[in-house]
């Protein structure tokens, strides 16, 4: 178990022995060449490879499956049906939600986010009320949140964090008013690396009566999450992220609150019946899912989810971590190298600046040495404006990253100082 | 395969180094903002334009190294030159980091600014060689309503 991220579901299936090695060989674009070197790809926080299994299980739906779905009165249709419910059946049980019914397939996390900004936030955010988000949130836990502030003319205010990239929890009890109306926070962040305390966050929200969304893409790569056990009332996630493909995630939601609050678009599959006076709503979760759905996507979601489900997390949290400490010590002996999030909590991401040489020298020659990282702001302005630097370079690792991998970056590290100080 | 050398060339690293006019110019009578927001370049472009001629031009901000090399020279190479001139400079210098493949050679008139024909190869940074002359060109055209050049 990382920390913080909870437990595996009971059901779990016997795990496969995990051997970094034999995971690699999972996926096949690891053995890629770039710039006439094996390719290290150290950008998993924006997105993540995808293994055999997911890419089979695609092809496989397209070649055997493929139909619209709930519609449909033929086999194909059918199957094409039973794929995609296996899929969000997957996500739940991945997410230990009660029933699938409580997971709406949404294009990512940002949708997924937008979503609850949008209907919950239609219904419960009135002028004067606010919105609590994190010094840490991602662009996308922040803007639909301004954008409902503004609309409803209501103020959006932010949980501080220290100078290790920590949430200042002892701020919180006074930040959560009689006015509030949500937090939202994310559960691991992505430029910093932080594991956020959620479930000690959730229970003080709810001690006041607030409900408490959790951006949870940067979490699930790194171990299924429990949100039974952290009483979140929101969780949003995207497939990309956890080795799934692009353009599908889910947000998990409580029953009561997804019964509650009203539909996000109008159109097919999230009716009951529609005539031109009235129409009522289907039943959650299709109460959310207008026009046909991202069928294949969410089956390859389901594919990564059960490609995740029969790892063994113990073993791979205990990699991850020992990836990360090396990384961490190895970047910060080099001389001008300082590292940027130090909680002591974190997930395998490494922010971090170099004296004399911007964060997008470091990327451009990084790449040349066939080794991809992130160079920018991470869409998390505010996080870079806390710590007075215009971006960071960053290396996130993956459960198919090693210490060779680390080895590689320290390298082309030495070949920026190089170039720079020549 | 693309050279590290090609795109971090002596002159570059130099005037990354030890940029040439990085100040505020207080009797500047243009002046844009530019940024990236993609990699968090920024830069303040100042210029003194008198008669259609830039007589004095400064900027700061903050960049890699190519975006504040690009500037740096940049302004050595348009101080003293006529708006017009800039102008052509300008183009003559997106032609030659984000023009078509295969095209001759880099026009003699760049002169130093042909340091950055490396830039072509690596598209990621063609914006970072552009944004000082982008911001340049918006100091020249947005001041134009306000204050007479010519």
């Amino acid at each position: 178990m990382t920390a913080g991220l909870g437990r595996v579901a009971k059901d779990a299936p016997v795990p496969r022995r995990f051997d970094p090695v034999l995971i690699r060989a999972d996926f096949p674009i690891l053995s890629r060449v770039m710039r006439g070197k094996a390719l290290v790809y150290l950008d998993n926080a924006a997105s993540s490879q995808k293994p055999r299994q997911v890419i089979d299980t695609l092809r496989r739906y397209y070649e055997t499956m493929n139909a619209n779905v709930h519609r449909g009165v033929y086999a194909l249709s059918e199957d094409a049906t039973a794929a995609y419910e296996w899929g969000r059946a997957m996500t739940a049980k991945y997410m230990n939600a009660p029933s699938p019914a409580e997971i709406v397939l949404v294009r990512g996390a940002t949708e997924g986010i937008n979503l609850v900004a949008a209907t919950y936030g239609r219904g419960h955010v009135a002028a004067g009320d606010e919105v609590l988000v994190s010094a840490m949130e991602h662009h996308s836990n922040i803007v639909p949140w301004q954008m409902l502030c503004e609309e409803r003319g209501a103020r959006l205010r932010v949980i501080p964090m220290n100078d290790r990239g920590e949430l200042i929890l002892d701020a919180l009890p006074a930040l959560i008013t009689s006015r509030t109306r949500i937090v939202a926070v994310t559960h691991v962040s992505n430029s910093l690396g932080t594991i956020n305390p959620v479930k000690e966050i959730i229970a003080t929200a709810h001690e006041r009566g607030v409900p408490v969304l959790v951006d949870g893409a940067q979490a699930v790569p790194h171990g299924p999450v429990d949100v039974q056990e952290l009483d979140c009332d929101f969780y949003a996630i995207s497939s990309h992220k956890m080795f799934g493909p692009t353009g599908i995630g889910a947000l998990y939601g409580k029953r009561a609150w997804l019964e509650q609050i009203p539909p996000y678009q109008g159109g097919g599959e999230m009716i009951r019946s529609v005539t031109f006076e009235k129409t009522t709503y289907a039943p959650i979760p299709m109460k959310f899912e207008a026009g046909t759905p991202n069928i294949a996507g969410t089956v390859g979601m389901g594919a990564a989810v059960d490609y995740l489900n029969h790892l063994d997390w113990t073993a791979i949290a205990a990699h991850e971590q020992n990836v990360l400490r090396y990384a961490e010590d190895s970047l910060r002996s080099i001389p001008g190298v300082r590292l940027i999030g130090t909680a002591a909590q974190k997930a395998s991401v490494v922010s971090f600046v170099m004296d004399g040489v911007h964060p997008h020298d470091i990327g451009t020659i990084a790449d040349q040495e066939g080794v991809a990282i992130r160079t920018g702001h991470h869409c998390t302005q505010p996080v870079m404006d806390f710590f007075g630097v215009p971006a960071t370079a960053r290396a996130s690792f993956a459960l198919y990253n090693t210490l060779e991998d680390v080895d590689r970056l320290v390298a082309a590290i030495a070949r920026v100082r190089e170039v720079f100080h020549s | 395969m693309t050279d590290l050398s090609e795109l971090y060339q002596q002159v570059i690293l130099d005037h990354n180094r030890t940029p040439r006019n990085f100040r505020v110019l207080d009797d500047a009578n243009h002046t844009a903002h530019g940024d990236n927001p993609l990699c968090g370049d920024k830069i303040k472009l100042y210029a003194k334009v008198d008669h259609g001629v830039i007589r004095d031009i400064g900027f700061q901000g903050s960049g890699c190294a190519i975006s504040r090399a690009s500037a740096s020279l940049m302004t050595a190479a348009v101080k003293g030159r006529t708006v017009t001139e800039a102008e052509e400079l300008f183009a003559a210098f997106h032609e030659m980091v984000a023009g078509d493949a295969g095209q001759p050679m880099p026009a003699e008139s760049l002169g130093k600014l042909r340091a950055f024909a490396g830039v072509k190869e690596f598209p990621a940074r063609v914006k970072c060689a552009n944004l000082p002359w982008h911001t340049l060109h918006a100091a020249l055209a947005g001041a134009e309503d306000g204050v007479t050049t010519e």
